[in-house]
């Protein structure tokens, strides 16, 4: 049955299209859409609750929609559109039929019914535990019901995509190894087996034991085996957001790695050490040993670090290489400066490589560090690390290459595209604003899943310094921006994937650009290849980092001794 | 192209750039650098947890507490009992839903080993303005030696989410001369 996969041609890029792949792709991103509608609007509620002057929402709905916000765009939105890069990275790239269609529909649909079963016990009002449900705090036993659900439906949709791969190779769809953004995404897939077995160890017996069946639950073991999950995940999007960058940058200029060994090694970097994570969570826990935190929380002496920064270079040194190659080589910076800048895919993308490294990469190595954890655990800080990551890089990645799916998947003409133009930039500088704001307010000591930071009902008086209360209040800003970005996005999305005039069978899209036909530029020829401009952004970068390092550790230092 | 499979097949064997060799040098070796400052501040720096842990009930946890406030309780506040213990001592500060109990008042460049644990969920101790963050678990007794080193007024913010009442538990620690 299986074997009778109907195709179509891209007129663009030429791949065979399996039409289930495609209408998998077509449906797991809808719905990841309409989460990070929902996801997003109660991160706004957020944001405006904490900002001072607002405080938006009464007290118990502040807590529901933190609940709601976490759960909806860190996992529902985020995993749903990870669905389709798998679909699209195996089947549509490699040009084979997706392996056991049912079987992803089966995951789909358990994905769907699992996120709406949590959202459902989150509305109700007694699961405002937070995304992260620490024990002993209880949430309704569907809370936990509906993640395990949603993520046996994602563990379904992960062996589809290793099916593919294997029918792929079986039916000699493509010659040689994978493509370098299919190698990516088996990253991810293989980093989510690792998480989601995490996550089913945990939350089960969390499950039986809201339902009575278990009476005690370690919270220090809960927290340990739960961060296997919760950062590892995380972990999936870092693979797939750079597999992503690696995919616009083809599909825009395209590029080709500098090196595919350098590039694959990295990746395997993170396969083998980004699991080590969940100790972030645990640095200032008791009965954890300096050697444990020290090893882990490093992932093995930085080396899941180390696969970041190389590609920190090979990605937009590819896209320097491939921009010289074409011509632009006057100064250090005309391949960048004559970037598309107006194509929404690209701007996003590369933006998305920017924050992501500086904003979200240096931050959480120094706040993972052992010591500096100590002036930075649970302080807003922390969210502020994590939507540099999450958002500002994994989000803004996905949304900008939904510009490329939008005409290739959907066949559809993009809508409005003036908005789309400056979605990135509405949404990208709100966002860094978000983290950037919060992670002044972190240093200033500042709570985060804190309802009052005027602290009125307390017993005992105490006052942030007003600095805080303007960090928090510039946040709500931000906030306020990245939401226009995030309406605008939906916009465009759902307007043309609804509405947008239908491409015909041979018809290419005009917007954004088409890419270029011709591969150019030689990986891995030292001779030829110059990206001066790469190098110079990468030698920021690291000044950057090691500065920022430092000072932090002269922060530390001026704390009260502790031993 | 990234979308494509590899143009070299036995592309394993190409050679690396080496702009892209010296990059993955240096930020091999600033891991490395990254790695063993945290070791180094072990030793040369003041700032470090013990990672002292001991399981422990909240009832047996509450019976310490409650002897080091009946012994050296000092004054009222707020219906909250001010210890000022002695320096070198064992210091109880019990997290509960929503309190830090009891106010302490600890005597400046004096050590003491302050003993964590909550009663009931997970808590965070957030001193303030110092800005010192340690989780505080039900069921572990963490012991971290403190040595106050500026006179003052402290707030304890709790900052881990800990139920409706989170934003109002608010603690307080004295550092006198």
């Amino acid at each position: 049955m299986a074997k009778t996969a109907e195709f179509r041609t891209c007129p663009t890029t030429g791949l065979k299209v399996d039409l289930n792949a495609e209408r998998l792709i077509k449906a797991n991103a809808v719905v990841a859409v309409v989460f990070l509608a929902i996801g997003g609007l109660f991160g706004l509620l957020v944001a405006l609750t904490r900002w001072p002057a607002v405080h938006f929402l009464p007290a118990d709905w502040f807590y529901l929609a933190l609940t709601a916000h976490g759960f909806d765009v860190l996992l529902v939105w985020i995993i749903f559109f990870e669905m389709a890069v798998l679909y699209f990275a195996s089947a549509v790239i490699l040009g084979s039929r997706l392996a056991g269609p049912r079987w992803a529909w089966s995951g789909f649909a358990l994905m769907l019914v699992g996120a709406l079963i949590t959202n459902v016990a989150v509305l109700k009002g007694q699961s405002s535990v937070m995304f992260t449900s620490y024990v002993p705090m209880m949430a309704e036993p569907s809370f936990y019901l509906g993640i395990i659900l949603f993520a046996v439906g994602a563990l379904i949709g992960v062996f589809v995509f290793f099916g593919t791969l294997v029918v792929a190779k079986q039916e000699k769809t493509y010659e040689g190894s994978v493509p370098l953004v299919t190698f990516g995404a088996t990253t991810a897939a293989i980093i989510a087996v690792f998480t989601i077995a995490s996550g089913a160890i945990i939350l089960i017996p969390t499950l039986l034991w809201s339902l009575g069946f278990i009476s005690y639950i370690d919270p220090l073991l809960y927290k340990t085996i739960w961060w296997g999950m919760g950062h590892s995940s995380q972990q999936i999007n870092v693979a797939a957001h750079v597999s992503v960058w690696y995919c616009i940058a083809a599909m825009v200029f395209g590029a080709k790695p500098l090196s595919e060994k350098v590039s694959r090694m990295a990746f395997l970097m993170y396969i083998l050490f980004l699991q080590l994570a969940s100790a972030h969570h645990l640095l200032v826990e008791p009965g954890m040993s300096s050697e444990w935190k020290i090893f882990n929380t490093s992932y093995a002496m930085y080396l899941a670090v180390l696969g970041s920064m190389v590609h920190g270079m090979t990605v937009p040194g590819s896209i320097e290489a491939a921009q010289r190659a074409r011509g632009l080589t006057k100064g250090m910076f005309e391949w960048l400066r004559k970037a598309p800048w107006s194509n929404p895919a690209f701007s996003g993308m590369f933006m998305s490589l920017v924050f992501f490294g500086f904003i979200g990469g240096i931050s959480g190595v120094v706040m993972g560090t052992e010591q500096i954890n100590i002036i930075m655990h649970n302080t807003i800080y922390v969210p502020g690390h994590f939507h540099g990551t999450v958002v500002a890089g994994t989000t803004l990645a996905f949304m900008a290459i939904t510009y490329l799916l939008v005409p290739l998947i959907f066949r559809r003409e993009l809508m409005f595209k003036k908005v789309a133009q400056w979605q990135p930039y509405v949404f990208g500088i709100g966002v860094a604003g978000i983290s950037m704001f919060m992670m002044g307010a972190g240093t200033l000591g500042v709570a985060r899943r804190q309802w009052d930071m005027t602290f009125a009902d307390a017993a005992l008086p105490f006052d942030y310094p007003s600095a805080a209360f303007l960090m928090m209040g510039l946040n709500g800003m931000s906030a306020v921006l990245a939401a226009t970005g995030g309406l605008m996005f939906i916009v465009v999305v759902v307007g043309s994937v609804f509405f947008g005039r239908k491409l015909g069978v041979d018809e290419k899209p005009s917007y954004p650009e088409s890419p270029p036909q011709a591969s150019i530029n030689q990986y891995g020829n030292a001779e030829t290849l110059r990206i001066p401009g790469t190098v110079m952004l990468v030698a920021i970068f690291f000044i950057a980092f090691v500065l920022y390092y430092f000072v932090n550790w002269k922060y530390l230092s001026e704390v009260w001794p502790l031993s | 192209m990234a979308i494509t499979p590899p143009s070299e097949r036995i592309w394993w064997k190409e050679p690396i750039a080496k702009i892209e060799l010296i990059w993955i040098i240096i930020a091999f070796i600033w891991g490395l650098i990254m790695f063993f400052m945290m070791i180094y501040w072990h030793g040369a720096g003041e700032q470090n947890l013990s990672n002292e842990a001991y399981k422990i009930t909240a009832v047996r946890f509450a019976e310490k507490a409650q002897t080091m406030i009946d012994d050296y309780t000092v004054r009222q506040e707020n219906n909250f009992p001010v210890v000022h213990p002695p320096p070198g001592s064992d210091v109880y500060l019990i997290a509960r839903l929503w309190q830090w109990w009891p106010i302490l008042e600890l005597e400046k460049d004096q050590s003491y080993r302050l003993h964590l644990s909550s009663m009931d969920w997970q808590h965070g101790f957030s001193l303030q303005p110092v800005n010192i963050n340690i989780q505080v678990h039900p069921g572990y007794d963490m012991v971290v030696t403190v040595k106050p080193d500026q006179a003052g007024e402290y707030g304890v913010v709790c900052n881990e989410f800990c139920g409706i009442g989170h934003h109002n538990m608010v603690g307080k620690i004295y550092v006198v001369e």
